[in-house]
């Protein structure tokens, strides 16, 4: 079977991402996974356990300086002499930013099409992406190259199934052009130890109803309880209440959790467009009329003061 | 400094978006087009820069004879002078293509700065800043919260997941930036009435010398197989909280095994 080429995605915090599992998950029903690590020195070695737990046959290393020290540019130039040589069935990156840009320079560099936001992706290349805000589902194919597709985190559900896999260190050959954009520094501002955004299985946000940054302790409570991230809505970060990063909605993360718990929030488009694609929604506001109830597999009108404190007393009872 | 600010006019997503259903392309006929939110922040950073340090800014669309309508609006905002790219044959481009024209255009632009929002609201696909700037041989800072121009220094906070990286390069570079990064001006009466008289330059494929069987349907590297609707959601239980709706909440959580 051909190899599957699977870009790792992984951070020094938390090590491989989830998103990556479930990107082997789903190479192994395409073909032989074969994980690329493109990093810092020692970064292969640092994930190759985790990545052989999920099936990685194989895993292409480049690292150090030359790969790190840049944006994206030295990474694409490496994965495009890879897929070259190894002629994969397939490629797939991670839906984030910096995976969506490598597979950018890559489409360019290969003269391939694209797909992101991939949500499924069939053996003869059929891909499913979420379109509009999740109102509209699209099948689409690559008709110019490989499959060359971005994976939206929370896609699928990742399972183990065991691999050794070697190590094969590429002899980095990136070009002057590809080291124009330098990486000068980089800064952690991720708060804890909560799991990020857009892969959490259960997303707890706050929005204008929340009142002031202080407030959100309230929503941070919830979600240590429940083991999930935060959000916030535009309205919510636009106020000063929560930093962007953590924004979820048409300008800001896309989240697709198990559970996505609204506090606060009325649930305009802006909104909505960022989580609708939630398994369950479940939403406090004090206006019965907020559309965001519209969507809520269960929701409570009133004080989210009252209701949210009680409601972190009881699961801690329970627990 | 010469700054080109790369526009794009999309359907409201604030309102019902669709895919036609004769060729699979996004239906612009029947919506409300306007200016991509994020190009608003793009072009009130150039427009700041021009105002710091001097030059031109000149507003680059691809798009049918009806994006005039958000290149006018754009215009208004500020800047100098306009260049649209509008051919027939582009119906239906893809991505690859859709940089290939633009690449083309910034060739002929001598451009020392393109400056684009991080995202289009209708496609959401985060790919072009790269892909022009691998097609030109230029620098890409992408997703820029914040931009300091010092000379021919660029220097942008970009946003990540965890938090944010410093990046720089020097011009010629193209950046692409995020709604945090500034509070568009809202255009005055005055830059209004101006953007009327304001030169917008169109160019054909032509112009540009690309090949119309290089774009469109006929140069297209992917295609839209089938779509449909996802059915709406429909709300589940509400209820009016009267002391109890902290515990009842977390029942529902329980049933449904969250808790």
């Amino acid at each position: 079977m051909s190899e599957v080429l699977v870009v790792v995605e992984a951070t020094k915090e938390f090590g491989v991402k989830k998103v990556t599992l479930e990107m082997l998950t789903l190479a192994r029903e395409l073909g032989t996974p074969s994980a690329v690590v493109l990093g810092g020195t020692g970064a292969a070695e640092a994930l190759s356990a985790k990545l052989g737990e999920y099936g990685a046959e194989k895993i292409y290393a480049a690292e150090g300086e030359e790969i790190d020290g840049f944006l994206v540019a030295p990474k694409a130039t490496v994965v495009a002499e890879l897929v070259k040589r190894v002629q994969p069935a397939a490629v797939l990156l991670a839906s984030s930013q910096e995976g969506k840009e490598i597979a950018a320079r890559l489409a360019v560099k290969l003269d391939n099409g694209i797909l992101t936001d991939v949500v499924a992706l069939d053996a003869d290349g059929t891909a499913t992406q979420v379109a509009f805000a999740g109102s509209t589902i699209v099948k689409s194919k690559v008709t110019k190259g490989l499959p060359l597709v971005t994976v939206r985190p929370n896609s699928l559900n990742p399972t183990p199934a065991a691999a050794t896999p070697a190590v094969e260190q590429l002899t980095v050959s990136v070009t002057d052009a590809d080291k124009l954009a330098k990486v000068v520094e980089r800064v952690a501002e991720q708060k804890g130890s909560r799991p990020e955004l857009t892969e959490a299985s259960v997303v707890v946000s706050g929005g204008r109803g929340v009142g002031n940054a202080d407030n959100f302790k309230l929503v941070e409570e919830l979600a240590d309880l429940l083991g999930g991230a935060v959000g916030a809505s535009r309205a919510a970060v636009d106020s000063g209440f929560y930093p962007h990063q953590f924004q979820v909605g048409q300008t800001g993360k896309t989240v697709s959790p198990q559970l996505y718990v609204a506090l606060g929030i009325s649930g305009a488009i802006q909104h909505r467009a960022g989580m609708q694609t939630s398994k369950t929604i479940v939403a406090v506001n004090k206006d019965a009329e907020a559309p965001i109830f519209e969507l809520a597999d269960y929701g409570v009108v009133g004080d989210l003061f009252k209701i949210v404190p009680q409601a972190a007393e009881e699961i801690r009872k329970r627990k | 400094m010469n700054i080109v600010v790369l526009v794009k006019q999309v359907p409201d997503s604030g309102a019902d978006r669709n895919l036609r259903s004769d060729d699979n392309t996004v239906d612009r006929g029947s919506a409300n087009n306007v200016i991509n939110e994020m190009d608003e922040y793009a072009i009130e950073e150039a427009l700041k820069i021009k105002e710091a340090h001097g030059g031109e800014v000149t507003i680059l669309t691809m798009g049918p004879d009806r994006a005039t309508e958000s290149i006018r609006k754009a215009l208004s905002m500020g800047p100098d002078k306009a260049v649209h790219v509008v051919d027939d044959a582009l119906h239906g481009s893809c991505a690859v293509a859709t940089s290939k024209v633009l690449a083309a255009a910034l060739g002929q632009l001598n451009a020392d700065l393109v400056i684009c929002g991080a995202e289009s609201t209708d496609g959401r696909v985060q790919v072009m800043p790269h892909m022009i700037a691998e097609r030109l041989g230029v620098a890409a800072l992408t997703g820029a919260r914040k931009l300091t121009v010092d000379g021919s220094t660029l220097t942008a906070e970009r946003q990540t997941e965890e938090g944010y990286e410093v990046v720089t390069a020097s011009t010629p570079a193209v950046v692409s930036v995020w709604d945090t990064i500034n509070e568009p001006r809202y255009p005055s009466f005055k830059g209004i009435m101006a953007a009327k008289k304001k030169p917008v330059q169109t160019l054909s494929l032509g112009d540009l010398g690309v090949a119309p069987a290089e774009v469109g349907f006929d140069g297209a590297t992917s295609a839209v197989v089938e779509h449909a609707k996802r059915p709406p959601r429909s709300g589940g239980e509400k209820i009016t909280d009267e002391g109890e709706g902290g515990v009842k909440l977390v029942e529902f959580l329980a049933t449904e095994k969250f808790v």
